[in-house]
């Protein structure tokens, strides 16, 4: 049975974008879209992004990382980060 | 540069007009710990957090002023160098003693004591798990760290299992970091359950009990006292600026290690130690908050008093009965405009918004103290019957 530890990058991107669809206001969600200028996400919404993934992938993510994440694909590489680690 | 600061100055734009603002009020006049004047008005103050309403004793001002002529206006330097004066030394041995702790340690505000404790206490290897709803200064105390940073859910403790089972071994370098009585809707943190999982799993805790000391526990030491598990508890976090009516924060455990931190604080070294005065008052304010226990039997009469009747008027309240008494508004428009209204009728009270409220909604936050009358409790109570 394929984990979360199988997913590809391509993969995690894919779940990301659905994390954020509910914030994104219909906005178009790509790859280098900034979650800040674009998506215009503040910080609690920020917050519930990560109770999503945290509740989707089944693991902790530290608050740490936000502060390496600017677009979606920086988001998408820091949950890949943590899904390799565990 | 300076977008950040324009984009604030939007959003403030955006929430308010031209009349006076809650986030910048001026009390023209303190009349007293319950009264002052706001926008010409006699108010009464019903957001300060003076719990025990101790501000204007006779006996806190003495001693301050007895300070100011003989030790001076200020330290003009740092606990380590030039600023730790006979009075602060004291001051840590009465916390030490007053929490049945080996060591404390005061801090020059209650947002540098978290500052201190959270960046010093952990390191690179271990792991803090914060309650969603901790202060700022908790958050701002883990980003001045460099350990992992973990959020659970807010008085969840099913949720804080999971994250501590998570870690697996590392669970005994985890700092579980909660607070006694929330800041913003006024609900203790379910202690006991936490300690229990601290002890399950080996962690560390930490309680800040900046709005609980002095105002929950048989003898005022907080929820811990309160809820029976003060020895689960490895660091104890408090504040002077709220039952102590002055300003200066501080830390008290038996772990040798505290006195250690002095050394390696940089929120506690680089920073001018609190002023004589300050001190003073201090000591003298927990020297009352322990000989006067109708101070806390006052304030929780307040408390219920204010709770019953706005629960009576059908206002939705924060989960439980304390001396802050949150009364949830659906948006912030509402909030600033029922905010303005009880300001007219002489009430002032918290306006508290997004992020700080909850579901992009606002709050009214009153606290109230030992000092407020049950008159002015009613008076508090019919402004805001006027409005419903």
């Amino acid at each position: 049975m394929p984990t979360y530890r199988d997913m590809t990058y391509r993969d995690i991107l894919t779940q990301t974008c659905e994390l954020l669809e509910p914030f994104a206001k219909g906005r178009r969600l790509e790859e280098e879209t900034d979650l800040l200028t674009h998506v215009g996400l503040d910080s609690l919404q920020a917050m519930e992004v990560l109770l999503a993934a945290e509740g989707r992938f089944d693991m902790s993510i530290p608050l740490n990382v936000l502060a390496e994440v600017r677009t979606v694909g920086d988001l998408a590489e820091q949950l890949q980060q943590l899904i390799e680690r565990r | 540069m300076l977008d950040n600061l324009r984009a604030v100055a939007t959003a403030r734009r955006a929430l308010l007009d031209e009349g006076v603002s809650p986030f910048g009020t001026v009390v023209e006049k303190v009349i007293s710990a319950t009264e002052g004047v706001i926008d010409g008005r006699r108010t009464i103050l019903a957001g300060t957090n003076n719990y025990l309403g101790l501000t204007f004793d006779p006996v806190c001002i003495e001693a301050a002023c007895a300070a100011l002529r003989e030790e001076g206006t200020g330290t003009t330097g740092s606990r380590m160098a030039n600023g730790t004066f006979a009075a602060h030394a004291a001051l840590e041995r009465e916390l030490a003693a007053f929490f049945r702790r080996r060591e404390a340690i005061v801090f020059s505000t209650g947002y540098l004591a978290n500052l201190g404790m959270l960046s010093a206490l952990t390191g690179r290897d271990d792991v803090i798990l914060i309650d969603a709803d901790c202060h700022a200064s908790i958050y701002d105390g883990c980003r001045l760290g460099t350990a992992e940073i973990i959020r659970f859910r807010h008085n969840n403790v099913e949720d804080l299992d999971t994250r501590l089972k998570r870690l697996g071994e590392r669970s005994t370098r985890a700092l579980i970091v909660v607070e006694g009585i929330y800041s913003m809707l006024g609900d203790r943190a379910p202690l006991v359950s936490i300690a229990d999982l601290k002890h399950q799993y080996g962690a560390y805790l930490l309680v800040d009990e900046a709005h609980s000391f002095g105002v929950l526990g048989a003898h005022g030491r907080g929820l811990a006292e309160e809820a029976g598990v003060e020895e689960a508890v490895d660091f104890v976090v408090g504040t002077f600026s709220k039952s102590l009516g002055t300003i200066g924060g501080f830390s008290a455990s038996d772990h040798p290690e505290l006195d250690s931190l002095r050394y390696a604080s940089r929120p506690y070294l680089f920073t001018a130690s609190p002023s004589p005065s300050v001190v003073a008052s201090a000591r003298a304010a927990l020297a009352l908050l322990q000989a006067r226990p109708e101070l806390r039997k006052r304030l929780w009469e307040n408390a219920h008093h204010l709770y019953g009747r706005l629960s009576a008027l059908g206002f939705s309240l924060g989960p439980e009965a304390s001396p802050i008494v949150a009364v949830m508004m659906k948006s912030p428009e509402d909030g600033l405009v029922f905010w303005r209204s009880l300001l007219a009728q002489g009430v002032y009270v918290n306006l508290v918004v997004p992020p700080a409220a909850p579901n992009g909604g606002s709050l009214l936050r009153c606290s109230v103290g030992a000092a407020h009358t049950p008159e002015q409790i009613e008076r508090i109570a019919g402004a805001f019957a006027a409005l419903r």
